[in-house]
Order: structure tokens, then C-alpha cells, then sequence
């Protein structure tokens, strides 16, 4: 038993808010059926929930895991191989996304495992709600709910390290600092580590196509934008901090910013302290950023500051709530050097993904694991972070004559 | 660059209407803040940023104000390093960054110039026996002047035969100031001490003791922060009637100022309002844009001071909120904005995915 704080730490201050202790660690294969129905069931559970409806996150949870795209994605994965999920998974789910633990859970089940996840303590009627539904629909998949346990618990290695000790997989969300910190508990040998690390996302725009779209689908774009950004704070990972313009002009930028600010001033609670922090960034950025441009500035809304050259590091460039760095691109040549192994998406608009991609691959460049259209920068799937989830949670079971 | 203060010295410390004010702020903080955009590197960098051009003139809502927490950030300075001759910190929990702010000769005289005109105003210009409601300990550490001590010096020049109420273990002497205050019974005393200090060491330990001083005629200063008294549901109100029920005949007046604009600070009157003296004005700024609030409307607090010359501190942005109450027509007469605090604004909740493993 070890002291935190003055407060003894027992196992018994686990609370279980789905299954308990003894949870079955055998191993299920990827995309048995069982678990495609169980998934089915659990969209249409909460498609039906009248108390989810509100939750637009829920609502993308219950969209992602429809029979349809469950059987897309089991199409996908079908291979001559032969796989099964590696046995009991442990995660540590993010706590201040609501709706990550689902999804994480989700992804592990489909891989074949047996899965505990710890679930943000931080209240958020989201989790509630998914709680609930899930321990209903469970108890129709016995064989799943042996397999099932969500737990919360006070930040402390000692709980963590039991359930690491078991553990064939380990799932570790919530950045660098977390990643460290939950590494410090041992694991099996063979146990397997996906980790989410600090992750850094920039936006790629064309001025010309900004100039050249509809109104309607420049609002349109605004919309997806905000949703990219503002929605989470522009605290998630995936959510873009640095837009690089092509065909770069006044008049593309003006419409482009007026129209987010415009969606945003409609949509966004901006919180004072909020408007404090951004405010006190740009004095700092004022102050200390090289190569400064102009600020853009709509009410506390939104920032924008323009910069006439990349740092070597972009990674610093990191805004929160509506504040954001922009910079006029000759090519894309000219991100090779910045784009690290920090750096996970790129969306774009009036770009061609294939054309980054193919930029991304011949220049071997180390970084951007996403390239995806504005608007699906959040948008979570069985690959993510540069990894195919489902089979780095599952083992090949090999053959040969 | 202090002349317009000289002119100020002549007059009582709330003298001030309206338009006369405006006019005078509008010309020395135009000024003040040209003086800064030439001196301090910081403040350029800043000034130019957002656009500004400090060669024009600008009504004081239109003049660019900087946010407190810049002094945690930066070393500001509009004087040249050997010329400082006093660097003040703010106070800061362990492990929080502090402010530091730089001063040099004239803005330290400055300082204790207004601070005595505000203080004189109400109290009169002979100096009064000073029961300090606080530590000698406070005072300790000279070299670097904590906020905490540095008030208390600051204070302690309108005092005389000066006692110091907590002893080293921050137990009140009672047998103490019962013979200080039998020693100057015929005279009005003054009373120094932190808010929330005053109402844990003295207030809670004569309410413990079963005891109550009789102070016959006595004026108490007090200054920082109520989040702890907020917590235990004590108001300003709740708090005044409370300090009088323990130590008796007190005139009560909290004062509220940055340790970035030490000197011109805002004193409570006789009604419970704050008050702008000549030397100082406060702006209520809407989050949303920083436009400027309607009276009785909560925003942030811009606290706006004549003194600052070595360092950009004229115009700060608080994170404290606040309203207007009103302007010139206080029932205590004196002239100038008064107003309301509601203390420091809420942390933001951020949504996002960084920063995960709960931490306590």
C-alpha cells in the first residue's frame, strides 16, 4: 500500500462502472460476429437514445459504429491471414474527451481482445449516458460482458500497475506526460504498447479555390473548419494550429477568416478566461516570435497571426480556443523540413490528398500520419495516429505446409 | 515626466470630475504610453503588433492596455537596468510564477507620495498610533521586496509607536494590544492588515478567545484577496459588521491595487464603494471583445494609473471582475468612478484531448 498525499490508495477505491475483477482474458477473433452484432446493436441503442440526441459526439460514436460500417470496415480487414486478438487489453482513455473511452474499447473488442478501460473521473454526461447503454446492450452478449470492464480511479501508479501486470496490450492516450507516466509500470514481456503521443496538425488551403467557391460553400467550409477546431478548444490533437496557404492572396484570407469568425461568433461559448489567454499570447507572440506578420484580430473570437517564415521548430506554434499562426507557402517543398514525426494530420481544401500524400511518401518526410479534407480533422477510426489499431492489437497465427 | 502630478498634489486626492479627467488622462497617459513605445523594447514589439501608433493621441478606452500576467512572463523595463532602484514581486503561491516589477527612484517616491494622499485624506495628515494586524516575520526578507512585506512598509509611514499583533507563531497578543490600546486611549488609532489574514490570526482568535477589544476610534486598512473568505460565505458587508463586533469603533476601508501599480490604489469609503482617486481610473471591459461595459455591468477590470514611468504599467488588463457602480456622485462625495469587485475570474475548462492523466 503506498501513500499519496496523505490518503492510503487501495484497490478497493476502483470503482467499477461496468463489469469487475475477474474479467475473462481469452482471446476473441478480429471482427468476430458477436462483436459486428454487438456494435450494430449498441448504434441503434443510442440512435434511438433520446437523452444521447443532444451530444453531436455520441451521435458521431453511434454513426461510427453502424452494422454498415462495421461491415465495410471487416471487409477491409479480411486478408489470408489468420489473426486473434492478443488477449486482455488495459487503456487509459483521455479525460477530457468525452466519448474516447468508446471508441477505444470499441477498436479492441473488433481486434479480438478482452478490455478494461480507464474511464475519465471528470463528470461528463456523455459518459453517463454511454455507460448506461453499453451495460444494457452487454447484457444480451455474456460472452462479451466477461470479457468488458470500465473503471474509474484517482491518478496513481499503484492501481495502474495492477492492472498493467496483466495486461497483453496497453493503450495509452493523452499525450506525452501520460505516456511516460503510465510506462513507468511494468508490463508482461510480450505485452504490446499503443501509445498516443503529443501530435501536432496544420491546415493546407488554396487561396484561389477559397476565391473561387459559392458563398454557400465557403460558409460551408467555415462550418468544417470551426468543427476541426474550436469544437475541442483546438485542443485535440488533430485539430490544426498553423494554416499554410497556396496561392496565397489578401482577398482569400479575408474571406476565408471572416467567414470562421463569423460561424464562430454564432457557435462558440468563448469563456473570459479564455479571452485573457489569448489576448496575453498575442503580447507574447508580439514579443517573441521572429519574422512576424500581421494579427489578424475578430473581437476575442479569433487570432490569427501571420508569419513571414517557419520556425525550424512549428511545433511551438500552439493556440487554444480560436488562435491560430498562418503563413504563405511557395510550395510544399518548403514544409519538408518541419514536417516531424510530431506532426500527425494535414486536412486540406482545395488541395488533392493524393498529391500530399505522394509529396509526403517521395520526399520521406518523417511526419503526418492523416491527410484528410477540413472538417474530418477529429474524425477517429480503427487507423489512427499512423496505425492500423485493429492488427497491432491482434497476433498473427501463422501457417505453413 | 511626473509634472502633471506635481499639479495633482496641490488638490485633494478626489477632486476630479468627469470631463476634467478625461481630458487630463486622455493627454498624460497618451503621453505615458509614447514615453513607454520609446523606452521599452517589450511594449514596441507589442504596440506595433496590434498596430498602434502611440504618436497620436487617444481617449483612454482606445489606448492599448497590457495584460497583468506579462510582468510573470517578461522583465519590463522603460529605464535603464542600473537604474533600478527597487524590484517588487508580487505575492504567489509556492510554485506560481510572480510578477516582477521594476522602479526606480522617482517612481518610488512617486508611489509613496500618492499612497500618503489617498491614506491622509481619510485618516488626516498627523501620523497615529499603527497596530499592524500581521507578523514582524513579514518584513524579513528584505532583499527582495515581497508584496506582503513591502505593504506593510509602505503603511507603516503613516504610523507611529507601531505594534505588531501576531507574534512569530502567528498567535495574537492580546495582553499586547490591550496595553497598546490603553496607552493611547485618548487618540484615534490605525489599523494595517491582509484581508483574508486579518479575518483568520485576529478575528477567528478573538472569537475563539470569548474576547473583544474596545477600540474607541480607530481606522483599519485592508488589502487581498477574498477567495478564502468567499469560500466561507463571509462578504464585505458580513466581514465589516464582523471586524467592528471584535474590535470595536473601526471605520473599515479595503483597498485594492496591483503590486504592478503600487501607490495609486482604490480605497473603500464609508458606503462600502470603491474609489478611482485623481491619480487612478478603472475601465470594465466585456470579454467577448474588450468593449467597454454600461455601468452595473460585470467585465473584466483595466486599471489604469498616472504613476508608472519605468516601467509600461500605466494601463493594465486584469483577470479580476468587476462593475461600475457610478461616477462623480458617491454619497461620501468623493468625485471619480466607484465600483465593486467579484474577484478573480473562473479558470478556463478546456475540452481537448492533451493533458490527460488526472492529475490532483
Amino acid at each position: 500500500m503506498q501513500k499519496y498525499g496523505g490518503a492510503a490508495i487501495r484497490m478497493s477505491d476502483v470503482k467499477y462502472l461496468i463489469g469487475n475483477e475477474a474479467v475473462c482474458d481469452s482471446p476473441l477473433e478480429p471482427y468476430a460476429d458477436m462483436v459486428c452484432h454487438f456494435a450494430a446493436e449498441l448504434s441503434d441503442t443510442f440512435m434511438k437514445e433520446t437523452s444521447a440526441k443532444v451530444y453531436p459526439d455520441i451521435m458521431a460514436f453511434a454513426f461510427w459504429c453502424r452494422k454498415g460500417n462495421i461491415q465495410t470496415l471487416k471487409r477491409q480487414f479480411i486478408s489470408n491471414e489468420k489473426r486473434l486478438g492478443r488477449g486482455l487489453a488495459f487503456h487509459i482513455a483521455p479525460s477530457n474527451v468525452p466519448v474516447n473511452f468508446a471508441f477505444t474499447y470499441l477498436f479492441s473488442l473488433l481486434a479480438g481482445n478482452a478490455t478494461i478501460v480507464r474511464v475519465p473521473s471528470r463528470s461528463f454526461p456523455q459518459v453517463e449516458i454511454l455507460c448506461r447503454g453499453l451495460k444494457q446492450v452487454l447484457e444480451n452478449y455474456p460472452e462479451i460482458k466477461k470479457r468488458t470492464a470500465f473503471v474509474q480511479y484517482p491518478a496513481n501508479n499503484t492501481i495502474t500497475e495492477k492492472f498493467c501486470a496483466k495486461a497483453d496490450v496497453r493503450v495509452i492516450w493523452g499525450g506525452d506526460e501520460t505516456v511516460q507516466e503510465i510506462r513507468k509500470c511494468p508490463v508482461k514481456p510480450r505485452c504490446i504498447d499503443v501509445v498516443f503521443a503529443d501530435r501536432y496538425s496544420l491546415c493546407l488551403l488554396d487561396g484561389a479555390a477559397v476565391l473561387n467557391a459559392s458563398d454557400a460553400e465557403i460558409c460551408k467550409l467555415a462550418e468544417r473548419f470551426y468543427n476541426d477546431t474550436y469544437l475541442m478548444d483546438q485542443n485535440a490533437c488533430s485539430s490544426p494550429q498553423l494554416i499554410c496557404w497556396r496561392n496565397e492572396t489578401r482577398e482569400a484570407k479575408e474571406r476565408f477568416w471572416h467567414s470562421v469568425a463569423a460561424y464562430a461568433k454564432a457557435h462558440y461559448p468563448l469563456q473570459a478566461a479564455s479571452a485573457m489567454d489569448k489576448y496575453t499570447q498575442m503580447c507574447c507572440d508580439s514579443i517573441d516570435l521572429e519574422n512576424l506578420g500581421a494579427i489578424r484580430r475578430v473581437e476575442n473570437l479569433l487570432y490569427c497571426v501571420e508569419l513571414k517564415k517557419l520556425p525550424p521548430d512549428i511545433t511551438g506554434l500552439r493556440g487554444k480556443c480560436g488562435y491560430f499562426y498562418e503563413y504563405a507557402l511557395d510550395g510544399l517543398t518548403e514544409l519538408i523540413d518541419v514536417l516531424t514525426e510530431k506532426v500527425q494530420t494535414i486536412t486540406y481544401y482545395g488541395a488533392d490528398a493524393g498529391e500530399i500524400q505522394d509529396f509526403i511518401i517521395t520526399n520521406h518526410v518523417k511526419g503526418v500520419d492523416r491527410i484528410v479534407p477540413v472538417g474530418k480533422a477529429l474524425d477517429i477510426g480503427v487507423i489512427w495516429d499512423g496505425y492500423d489499431l485493429v492488427r497491432m492489437m491482434s497476433r498473427i497465427v501463422d501457417r505453413n505446409k | 515626466m511626473n509634472e502633471h502630478l506635481e499639479e495633482l498634489y496641490k488638490d485633494t486626492p478626489y477632486s476630479l470630475k468627469k470631463t476634467e479627467k478625461q481630458a487630463l488622462y486622455q493627454r498624460v497617459l497618451s503621453e505615458l504610453t509614447l514615453h513607454h513605445y520609446s523606452h521599452c523594447r517589450e511594449y514596441k514589439r507589442i504596440l506595433d503588433a496590434m498596430g498602434y501608433d502611440p504618436k497620436k493621441a487617444a481617449p483612454l478606452e482606445a489606448q492599448p492596455m497590457l495584460p497583468v500576467r506579462l510582468f510573470k512572463e517578461y522583465d519590463l523595463l522603460s529605464i535603464p537596468r542600473e537604474e533600478v532602484a527597487k524590484t517588487m514581486t508580487s505575492s504567489g503561491t509556492s510554485g506560481q510564477k510572480v510578477s516582477r516589477v521594476f522602479l526606480d527612484k522617482a517612481n518610488t517616491r512617486a508611489q509613496t507620495k500618492v499612497l500618503t494622499e489617498i491614506i491622509s485624506s481619510f485618516i488626516g495628515k498627523k501620523r497615529l498610533p499603527l497596530l499592524i494586524l500581521d507578523t514582524r516575520l513579514a518584513l524579513k526578507d528584505r532583499s527582495m521586496f515581497s508584496a506582503r512585506g513591502a505593504g506593510i512598509v509602505g503603511f507603516s509611514t503613516f504610523g507611529r509607536e507601531i505594534m505588531y499583533a501576531l507574534d512569530e507563531n502567528m498567535q495574537l497578543d492580546i495582553s499586547g494590544i490591550r496595553q497598546f490600546l490603553a496607552k493611547h486611549r485618548d487618540e484615534p488609532i490605525l489599523l494595517f492588515g491582509y484581508t483574508y489574514m486579518i479575518w483568520q490570526y485576529v478575528v477567528c482568535a478573538l472569537r475563539e478567545a470569548g474576547t473583544a477589544m474596545k477600540i474607541e476610534n480607530g481606522s483599519l486598512f485592508h488589502i487581498g484577496g477574498w477567495k478564502k473568505l468567499k469560500d466561507q460565505m463571509v462578504d464585505a458587508p458580513t466581514y465589516n459588521q464582523v471586524i467592528r463586533e471584535v474590535l470595536g469603533n473601526v471605520s473599515v476601508h479595503n483597498y485594492y491595487g496591483m503590486a504592478e501599480q503600487l501607490g495609486s490604489v482604490f480605497v473603500e469609503c464609508e458606503y462600502g464603494h470603491m474609489h478611482c482617486s485623481n491619480f487612478s481610473d478603472i475601465l470594465i471591459r466585456r470579454p467577448g471583445d474588450f468593449s467597454c461595459a454600461a455601468p452595473n455591468e460585470r467585465g473584466l477590470i483595466e486599471l489604469v494609473s498616472l504613476l508608472p514611468t519605468s516601467y509600461p504599467g500605466h494601463i493594465l488588463l486584469t483577470e479580476d471582475e468587476g462593475e461600475i457602480i457610478g461616477e462623480d456622485d458617491c454619497p461620501c462625495g468623493r468625485n471619480g468612478k466607484y465600483f465593486k469587485i467579484h474577484g478573480r475570474i473562473k479558470g478556463a475548462e478546456i475540452r481537448g484531448c492533451s493533458d490527460t492523466y488526472e492529475r490532483r
